[in-house]
């Protein structure tokens, strides 16, 4: 191979965590001028590899060269210095400074600011040209869409000189038509000669951009492919190391009555802000209804008010024979003892305690149940033999109710919430994200039983900002752009292109339009 | 052993006591300092607090104190609040025993003077934190700064009640009138006296079981009931707590006036067990020497004791140090509480990367 060519190589490159082992000897090189991207499941040590490359970890063993150059940062400025640039996955940006104030953020300069935002506009007008970058530079960078911010960190990574940019998990926050964009920018990159390295877990996403595919596995580098000859299923074998069902068979739904009755919702956050407005639907038993759109656009909103944690502010829900108004609240207890499981969007913060461990995680909203209280007395046998029974009907490893909650991985956290929130039979199921930040077989695992738990008769509500698993799980759909509905359809007649309009209100303006013109 | 297990340790026993030695090993700085040997300076220090009967009856009698402070700042804690105000607690709390005290018929039994003593002081500590609690809960007024505030307005209040209203006729102290006899928590060497055996006497009295009676109340109460479990999710977590169904501004509420009830119980050692009036700043040092008890202590009812142990040798031992040794002024207990104050509670996490590296290095990475 022609050494001059290749952007980064690295060769056994080792990394240890105490006794994990979490870089095992990685090989990897990545041609100049390519899209490579590295799949793998939460955990195979993606982002470790990554984070060494970014001056956050050193390797313990192995060489790095970057453009045939021997490399090793201990900081991020060194990687900067030697061409990287990377776009986190949460971005760095300074919500309340202009793009311009970002972009120079770290290289300021002199002492006075005013030379270098100069220096930077020129600098910056150039690089929005050549790469089909624009951005306006004067605005706050909270002012601009998801999108917008996200160029803001490509923007500021050319800045700094990248001729390398690794992007981790970069569509996760984006509407399909925003993603195609950012796939735009890429080409268009490329073109000019820019390497990247794209870090997802969306295979589909490999396999329409990427040139060239590494997989990882625990730690190890397993494969290499050139992308145009693998395939979807291969790749994913390859990540888990066995077949996985991809689409998942379910019958038809055999809808009932609508056990859950929303009208006219409208409902503002606990900031005040109003979030949701003029949402109506209802969700029936036996069926799933799903919940699209981008994040942040009043799903998470609405689910909270679903589950008694929001008020609402104008419409009702009538639930399971009772009525909640802006008058009438039921809290989110009452809603339990009621038969409403919740599991929340944001497993960390609000579904677990990370300090606890996970008998009382696998507690939370049911710790005043009659069978595990006598008297004042909580009897913590119970619970934890309670715990124990719901980690071993969902499969929770490792089986032990005592460990601290925060030591289990993702999917296995994700697994004891399920299975507390589904093990108490209620009759609606109000999930959302249900397997954000979950490996590849957890996620099997959990659409099976949500799926079960359909079949069984209960009216399920799902939330999840994965189309994909919107599309295979539901048998409704409603898209929510900005706090309202912009559309609702069937699961059988929905496709990715509508749903994308819909999500970005595309259709509703385009008929608005088109009325306009009439 | 699992990482887990390990870091339980080193949070639980190996930090707090790294913290301890550091701290005695500043106060030996400070003895050389001031030209004391600090070898022998321990040496009269622990004979001090355990060398002879009657100063280990004063060290417990101060770590009575310290064990109702410690426990009311851990209490607090659990919900994730910040409770500075253990100080004005125990005054006003030492104001209800009184005026049970004071005003009860005093021929009734000793038998129901006592539990309405101590009812008392649970019932003005309380009262005196649900004013900064409310103010947290639903107005939004951090609660390090309202109960600091009513550090004071207990202060200036206790002032005016005893030169105003509770001053005996007569007197020029203020101070009120002597408790009637039913109203005294036996001392512990009367106790033993009516059992046939004679030791020193001393101001440790019964107050100190009824200290350990409330911190096994207080354990249950955390870790065996599902209030503590409410507690305890909301300290940890506001969302979680809130998804649970719990009510976070009622947990405040509640908490808070259990805190400042704990604290109230000072007053019982005090007041019913020692002095037998009401007299000023007698919990002079003892709220805040509280906060440095739950710190020391991990919020644990088991370190609480241990560490309100440690502050009652300081204290006893200290007193003692001051008498023998000219060089050595009583304030040199302020130091040394200063000193454990600074490296248990400022610097509480000095070692612990250092300990986390040698004894639970990282596992996982992602």
């Amino acid at each position: 191979m022609d050494q001059s060519n290749i952007a980064i190589e690295l060769t056994d490159v080792d990394k240890h965590f105490g006794a994990v082992h979490a870089n095992d000897k990685v090989n990897l090189s990545v041609k100049t001028g390519t899209i490579h991207g590295i799949v793998g499941e939460n955990g195979a040590g993606k982002s470790t590899l990554m984070s060494i490359l970014y001056g956050f970890y050193q390797s313990d063993s192995g060489q790095i060269k970057v453009f045939n150059k021997k490399f090793r940062a201990t900081s991020s400025r060194q990687s900067i210095e030697a061409g990287i640039g990377m776009v986190h996955q949460h971005f760095m940006l300074v919500d309340n400074f202009t793009v311009l104030e970002n972009v120079i953020l770290g290289s300021e300069g002199g002492a006075l600011i005013s030379e270098s935002l100069d220096k930077a506009r020129i600098e910056l007008t150039r690089l929005a040209k050549e790469y089909g970058l624009e951005v306006e530079l004067d605005v706050p960078v909270e002012s601009l869409s998801v999108g917008m911010q996200q160029r803001v960190e490509i923007l500021k990574g050319l800045y700094k000189g990248a001729k390398i940019l690794i992007l981790d998990e970069p569509t996760g926050v984006l509407t399909p038509q925003e993603s195609d964009e950012l796939f735009r920018i890429f080409e268009a990159l490329k073109k000019q000669g820019v390497t990247i390295i794209l870090i997802t877990h969306k295979l589909r996403e490999i396999m329409n951009i990427t040139d060239y595919v590494s997989v990882m596995r625990a730690g190890k580098m397993v494969a290499h492919r050139q992308t145009s000859e693998t395939n979807p299923e291969e790749l994913a074998e390859l990540m888990i190391g066995r077949k996985v069902l991809f689409n998942i068979k379910k019958s038809k739904a055999k809808s009932g009555k609508p056990l859950l009755i929303a009208k006219n919702l409208e409902i503002h956050n606990e900031q005040g802000m109003k979030r949701v407005s003029e949402v109506s639907f209802e969700a029936r038993s036996g069926e799933i209804l799903g919940i699209a759109g981008v994040t942040g656009n009043g799903q998470g909103t609405l689910l909270k008010a679903l589950a008694g944690i929001l008020p609402l502010s104008k419409g009702s829900i009538k639930i399971l024979g009772e009525t909640i108004s802006p008058e009438i609240t039921l809290n989110p207890a009452q809603l339990r003892n009621l038969g409403v499981a919740h599991v929340p969007e944001d497993r960390q913060k609000m579904g677990m305690i990370a300090d606890f461990s996970a008998s009382e995680t696998a507690l939370l909203g049911y710790h005043n149940d009659k069978e595990i209280n006598q008297g004042i007395w909580l009897k913590r046998s119970s619970v934890k033999a309670n715990c124990q029974s719901i980690m071993e009907a969902f499969d929770v490893r490792p089986t032990n109710p005592d460990l601290k909650s925060s030591s289990f991985s993702g999917g296995n956290q994700q697994k004891l919430i399920l299975a507390r929130e589904f093990e108490r039979d209620p009759e609606v199921l109000i999930i959302g994200q249900p397997t954000r930040g979950v490996d590849i077989g957890a996620i099997e695992f959990i659409r099976k039983r949500i799926i079960e738990m359909r079949d069984a008769g209960k009216a399920i509500i799902l939330i999840s900002v994965e189309l994909e698993e919107i599309m295979s799980l539901s048998d409704r759909i409603i898209v929510m752009c900005d706090g309202e509905i912009t559309g609702t359809v069937d699961a059988s007649d929905a496709d990715e292109a509508t749903l994308g309009m819909m999500m970005a209100n595309a259709l509703i303006s385009q008929e608005k339009s088109n009325e306009a013109q009439l | 052993m699992t990482r887990d297990r390990r870091l339980s340790w080193i949070n639980g026993l190996l930090l707090p006591l790294f913290n301890v030695l550091t701290a005695f090993l500043a106060t030996a700085v400070v003895f050389i300092l001031i030209d004391v040997n600090p070898i022998e300076a321990t040496k009269i220090l622990i004979y001090g607090a355990f060398g002879y009967e009657e100063g280990i009856g004063y060290t417990l009698y101060y770590t009575t104190n310290f064990i109702f402070t410690g426990l009311a700042v851990a209490v607090a804690f659990h919900a994730g609040l910040f409770n500075i105000g253990g100080e004005g607690q125990a005054y006003v709390g030492g104001l209800g025993t009184a005026l049970v005290a004071l005003y009860i018929d005093p021929t009734l039994s000793a038998w129901l003077i006592i539990p309405l003593g101590i009812s008392g002081g649970l019932l003005f500590g309380a009262m005196w934190a649900i004013i900064p609690a409310y103010l947290q809960a639903y107005r939004g007024s951090h609660i390090v700064i309202t109960t600091i505030m009513f550090n004071f307005l207990a202060s200036a209040l206790m002032v005016y009640l005893l030169v105003h209203v509770l001053r005996e006729v007569g007197q020029m102290s203020p101070q009120s009138k002597d408790f009637p006899d039913s109203a005294w928590i036996p001392f512990v060497h009367d106790v033993f006296a009516g059992m046939g055996y004679k030791i020193a006497e001393s101001p440790l009295n019964l107050s100190f079981i009824i200290a350990l009676l409330f911190s096994a109340l207080v354990w249950f109460f955390l870790w065996h009931t599902r209030w503590g479990f409410a507690i305890r999710a909301t300290g940890k977590s506001n969302d979680a707590a809130v998804y649970s169904g719990i009510n976070p501004k009622k947990i405040i509420v509640v908490t808070m006036c259990i805190s400042g009830a704990l604290a109230g119980l000072v007053g019982i050692n005090e007041l019913m067990g020692v002095q037998h009036r009401l007299l000023l700043d007698f919990n002079y040092g003892y709220g805040f020497g509280g906060i440095a008890v739950a710190l020391m202590g991990r919020n644990h009812p088991i370190g609480i004791i241990i560490a309100a142990l440690l502050f009652g040798i300081l204290y006893q031992g200290g007193m003692d140090l001051a008498f023998e040794m000219q060089s050595v002024s009583r304030h040199i207990i302020v130091v040394m509480q200063g000193l454990v104050i600074l490296f248990c509670g400022g610097l509480e996490y000095l070692y612990r990367p250092i300990l986390i590296r040698f004894l639970a290095p990282i596992e996982a990475s992602e």
